[in-house]
């Protein structure tokens, strides 16, 4: 092949197809519980039937005694581990049930049915306590705590929201409810964990794990994490600890954090001695991976009668666990969007006997802005103004909340353009055909841009291909294909000249796949790492001499480097949808989002983020409910034939739109992350349509036929 | 796992004597449902007869003009074979508002009437349930019981019978054949399922051994006007909140054979007979139908979190009685 650089189109910005595609649809890439290692076994963890309480024995004899069964784990016998951040990764450490679905014991066997049938065959008893599963504002254990989630403040004041509201010639008071919901990707999580060369000692602690290293193979969105949590756990040298997430079948933030499977199957393969896979059934999920935790949000609007906003409080409670505070961050979103002189945004949060809510897309903005963004359609209702021109109306000048100016912001730009497009003027009478009541709504999406440290290598082979090497993680967002496209355009070279290899915890450390960030972080070093590698080619002779030319970059001081900006991607969401007055079921029958999400790299898979994030919160506005059962304490919808996520026949055709948006304070790559803003606003843009074709408005999700016939009555 | 016997005769007799009635054999038709009770502890038979080899998969014409649909034949072959489509619509439609389409290419017309509750209780054994466990409790009077019964219900079980083709069989006022170590018997469709009452863990007349072979469509319902409609969560793939079947021969004005189900409604379909004693002879205006639909539903009994059912219910038979009725005039 010709080392010299031919002529060539950029990469990016052209529609380019997943590179792991063939290997996906042929069955041939290879998730974390395909990996047969020789002489593997299998395990099936068993969770608690009580929601809170002290297991008082496990009987495994019965379990033992069925064929193929190898070990039975308890809290009495499992190997001790070493501290973690998340209590919920110290499994089998101690007695106590925090919630219902907890796990207490873990068979393994030679198969996964056999390890199936020991763990419903091993005998757990318990001591059980009163539990209390119900969230309410009134809860009398409601607390303030001092941070939410992603690190922002608990409670922001700014002037005095509440007398400028008392004070405001047009009110709108109003609560909403989101129920929890749950991320369930197509590939729930699984691990497989090989131990080699160490000697479990005879405790079968992991504390003589000694010179043992571990390899597993995980479902997770980042692997550096997973491999710091074994690391300590088991407690081993970071060295010592390979983690493998070469492909992963979604995530949607449930992964984002090591889960209790990857220790479970680690911890099982140093107790028996073999590769063990753990793949946990979906049923497990609900309570076990995390979940949106429900949000009572109370919004206050105060304006004047020409719309422009006078005061704007957003509270918000919510329930976390009783063994970890995980705090979403549902008021944050009101600090960005819409300038109001008196600003009151504030979480509290109650530990109750449930899971521990975790991650899901858009965790904050996307519950957050579907109480907001119903709210200012109340308002726009009371005004009796277009929703879109109230919006634009109460544009800020600079961040409410902050005061810093925004790196770019085209939040009116999306609403004019999806305005436009959606031909919302002519979409504003409802309608109604036969029994149907049709009606049009919008609302705002928001995510604010993160971008992380990350590092990167490149090599440059004499034969004038190259291999990108970067701890990255592609959840089937087609990340691998964008760092492939980065690369090529950086180091001019068309893109099959360059091999990406990304998940394994060997390679540079790159951060987790989660807060929209992946592609700028990774991207970011990848750039610098193929930048600086043309500067060196340029001076360097050719052909290379074998081996090539390697050349690493670290962006650690640049991407900590805190940005004067307000920075975050905006967008606008319109749905016009029909209620069927005989059923009470709702309907999308369009959905069209424009987005400002800076420079969009792979419109293919990039489309397909922002359809995708639209599908799930068309699910969350329609769909998906998790109700937690009253009598017993867990989430009673706990797989997909009762948790209802869309299917094809709930989705209509969704249009996608982008501005070309070009900001400079980002990074080198210039996207701002299009992984969640897809999801929020949604909810509410249906919600208010919904309010449009009926005149009835219904404050908590979903919206279904039970809800809306009860509105309707 | 628990070992099982696989057993997959060629003829009837064979099969009934693999099975030999005793608690622990099933007979195994597409899988879809007990595979899935299996995996999740509820079934642990020790023995699987499997059906689908002997000659129970085809839709034949009988003598009197009426249809025999093998209790093997697919959801999908059912529900798009023309003389199903032509003479009994409502078969049809029912069968295709159930599950998906990959499950009907493998679920059978048997397996569909016998299929359990997707009550969450009684799928989850870690929780009380009279019909799993006869004495055990019912979880879900107490628990989440939005998707639950209004009618017929009992303090042993709440718990309704999901079947979308079964509702449509009701109003067909089709048969079943049964075959069991004593010979061929067939029940009306409208009472091959139970209610509740002391005995939620029967849900139907089908005794120890028996093998459904067939369902009968009668000549009578050939050809008149019917309708299938569902009300669900999501668009497909979930099971019915509620649904209804109705039949409507209009002569004259006046109703000369009405037939009315519900689904999702109680432990079996439901038919209304009080609302069909209402309507036949009559005039089917809107207030007639309304009246009579709302004389069948007040009798239900709704629990604390499920009373949208009967509005539902209501407006869904409505709106199809009156679809026929205006089909009818025009």
């Amino acid at each position: 092949m010709d080392p010299e650089p031919p002529a060539r189109t950029p990469a990016l910005g052209v529609p380019a197809t997943r590179r792991e595609g063939l290997l996906k649809v042929t069955g041939t890439a290879r998730y974390a519980a395909e990996h047969a290692l020789p002489d593997r076994a299998y395990a099936w963890p068993v969770p608690a039937t009580v929601a809170r309480g002290q297991v008082t024995a496990v009987d495994t004899a019965a379990a033992l005694a069925l064929p193929g069964v190898l070990a039975v784990l308890t809290p009495y016998d499992a190997p001790r581990l070493g501290p973690a951040d998340d209590p919920n990764l110290r499994v089998l450490q101690d007695l106590a049930v925090p919630h219902r679905g907890w796990y207490v014991a873990l068979a393994v066997a030679e198969s996964t049915e056999a390890a199936r049938a020991a763990a419903a065959a091993v005998r757990v008893t318990y001591d059980t306590d009163p539990h209390d599963t119900g969230l309410r504002t009134d809860h009398p254990d409601l607390y303030t705590p001092e941070i939410v989630n992603g690190g922002y403040p608990a409670h922001r004041e700014r002037g005095d929201a509440v007398a400028a509201f008392a004070a405001a010639e047009v009110q709108v008071d109003c609560a909403y409810t989101v129920p929890p919901l749950h991320n369930h990707p197509m590939e729930p999580h699984a691990a497989t964990a090989l131990w080699e060369a160490g000697e479990a000692g005879e405790t079968g602690d992991a504390g003589d794990a000694g010179a043992a290293a571990l390899t597993v193979y995980d479902s997770s969105q980042g692997t550096g994490l997973v491999r710091q949590a074994l690391a300590a756990l088991f407690r081993l040298p970071e060295d010592r600890v390979t983690v493998v997430s070469e492909h992963v079948g979604g995530a949607f933030g449930c992964k984002g954090t090591p889960r209790p499977h990857v220790v479970l199957a680690a911890m099982a393969a140093r107790y028996t001695g073999r590769p063990v896979t753990l793949a946990l059934p979906r049923r497990h999920l609900p309570a076990v991976v995390g979940h949106r935790p429900p949000t009572l949000h109370r919004v206050r609007l105060g304006a004047r009668t020409d719309g422009t906003l006078t005061a704007l409080a957003h509270e918000v409670t919510t329930h976390t666990s009783r063994i970890r505070e995980f705090v979403e961050q549902a008021a944050v979103p009101a600090r960005v969007m819409y300038a109001a002189p008196a600003l009151l945004t504030t979480h509290r949060v109650v530990a109750l006997d449930v899971p521990t809510p975790s991650w899901m897309r858009a965790p904050g903005e996307c519950p957050g802005m579907y109480a907001l963004e119903s709210a200012v359609d109340e308002l726009a209702d009371a005004l009796g103004t277009d929703p879109v021109e109230l919006r634009i109306r109460n544009e800020p000048d600079a961040e409410p909340d902050s005061g810093r100016p925004f790196s770019s912001r085209h939040l009116v730009a999306c609403l004019r353009e999806g305005a436009a497009l959606f031909d919302w003027a002519a979409h504003r009478t409802p309608r109604r055909d036969g029994p149907l009541l049709i009606g049009t709504g919008v609302a705002s999406s928001t995510y604010p841009v993160y971008v992380a440290p990350a590092s990167a290598r490149v090599h440059a082979r004499p034969d004038g291909t190259y291999l990108v090497q970067t701890n990255a993680t592609d959840l089937g967002t087609g990340a691998r294909t964008v760092l492939g496209q980065i690369a090529a355009d950086t180091l001019r070279v068309p893109p099959d000249r360059v091999t990406v290899e990304i998940g394994h915890s060997a390679l540079p450390p790159g951060p987790v796949a989660g807060g929209s960030a992946g592609t700028a972080s990774w991207g970011w070093a990848v750039h610098d790492a193929c930048a600086d590698l043309v500067a060196l080619l340029e001076r360097h002779p050719r052909p290379l001499p074998e081996p090539g030319l390697s050349v690493s970059a670290d962006t650690t001081a640049s991407a900590k480097q805190r940005s004067p900006y307000a920075r975050h991607a905006f967008g606008a969401q319109f749905a016009e949808v029909q209620v069927d007055t005989v059923t009470g079921e709702v309907r999308v029958r369009r959905l069209l989002g424009v987005f400002a999400a800076g420079r969009i790299l792979n419109p293919l898979t990039a489309r397909s983020q922002f359809v995708g994030g639209m599908v799930m919160g068309l699910g969350m506005a329609l769909t998906e409910h998790s109700g937690v059962d009253p009598a017993f304490g867990d989430f009673t919808e706990s797989d997909l034939a009762s948790y209802h996520v869309p299917v094809h026949a709930d989705v209509p055709d969704i249009e996608v739109h982008w501005l070309d948006e070009h900001d400079k304070h980002l990074n080198p790559v210039g996207g701002k992350g299009i992984g969640e803003i897809g999801i929020v606003g949604t909810a509410a843009a249906i919600g208010n349509a919904f309010h449009h074709a009926t005149g009835r408005r219904i404050r908590e999700l979903p919206l279904t036929p039970d809800r809306v016939l009860t509105a309707l009555e | 796992m628990k070992p099982f016997a696989y057993l997959r005769p060629t003829g009837l007799p064979e099969a009934v004597a693999a099975h030999g009635g005793r608690p622990g054999s099933r007979y195994l038709g597409g899988g879809t449902n007990l595979v899935d009770l299996m995996k999740l502890g509820v079934e642990a038979p020790d023995t699987l007869v499997d059906l689908t080899g002997l000659p129970l998969a085809s839709v034949e014409e009988t003598s009197d003009g009426g249809l025999r649909i093998g209790s093997g034949v697919r959801n999908a072959t059912l529900a798009s074979h023309p003389l199903v489509r032509t003479r009994y619509p409502v078969l049809a439609q029912a069968v295709l508002a159930g599950a998906s389409a990959q499950l009907r290419n493998v679920a059978t017309t048997g397996g569909n009437l016998l299929q359990r509750t997707r009550c969450p209780y009684f799928q989850d054994v870690a929780k009380p349930c009279n019909k799993r466990e006869p004495g055990s409790g019912c979880g879900a009077r107490d628990g989440s019981h939005r998707d639950h019964a209004v009618l017929g219900h009992s303090p042993q079980c709440i718990a309704t019978h999901p079947s979308d083709l079964a509702v449509a069989l009701a109003v067909l006022d089709a048969s079943v054949e049964l075959h069991g170590p004593d010979g061929t018997r067939s029940v009306p469709a409208a009472a091959f399922h139970r209610l509740p009452g002391e005995h939620p863990e029967r849900d139907t007349v089908v005794e120890p051994g028996e093998i459904v072979t067939a369902v009968l469509l009668p000549p009578e319902t050939a050809g008149l006007p019917c309708r299938y409609r569902k009300a669900r969560d999501r668009a497909s793939y979930a099971f019915a909140l509620a649904s209804v079947a109705a039949l409507l021969d209009i002569a004259d004005g006046r109703v000369r054979r009405v037939a009315l189900a519900f689904g999702g409604l109680a432990h079996r379909p439901w038919r209304a007979s009080a609302a069909e004693e209402l309507l036949r002879g009559a005039d089917p205006t809107e207030t007639a139908v309304r009246q009579a639909v709302e004389a069948e539903l007040a009798g239900a009994q709704p629990l604390r979190d499920n009373a949208y059912k009967v509005p539902l219910a209501r407006n869904l038979a409505c709106d199809v009685l009156l679809a026929l009725a205006r089909a009818a005039r025009s």
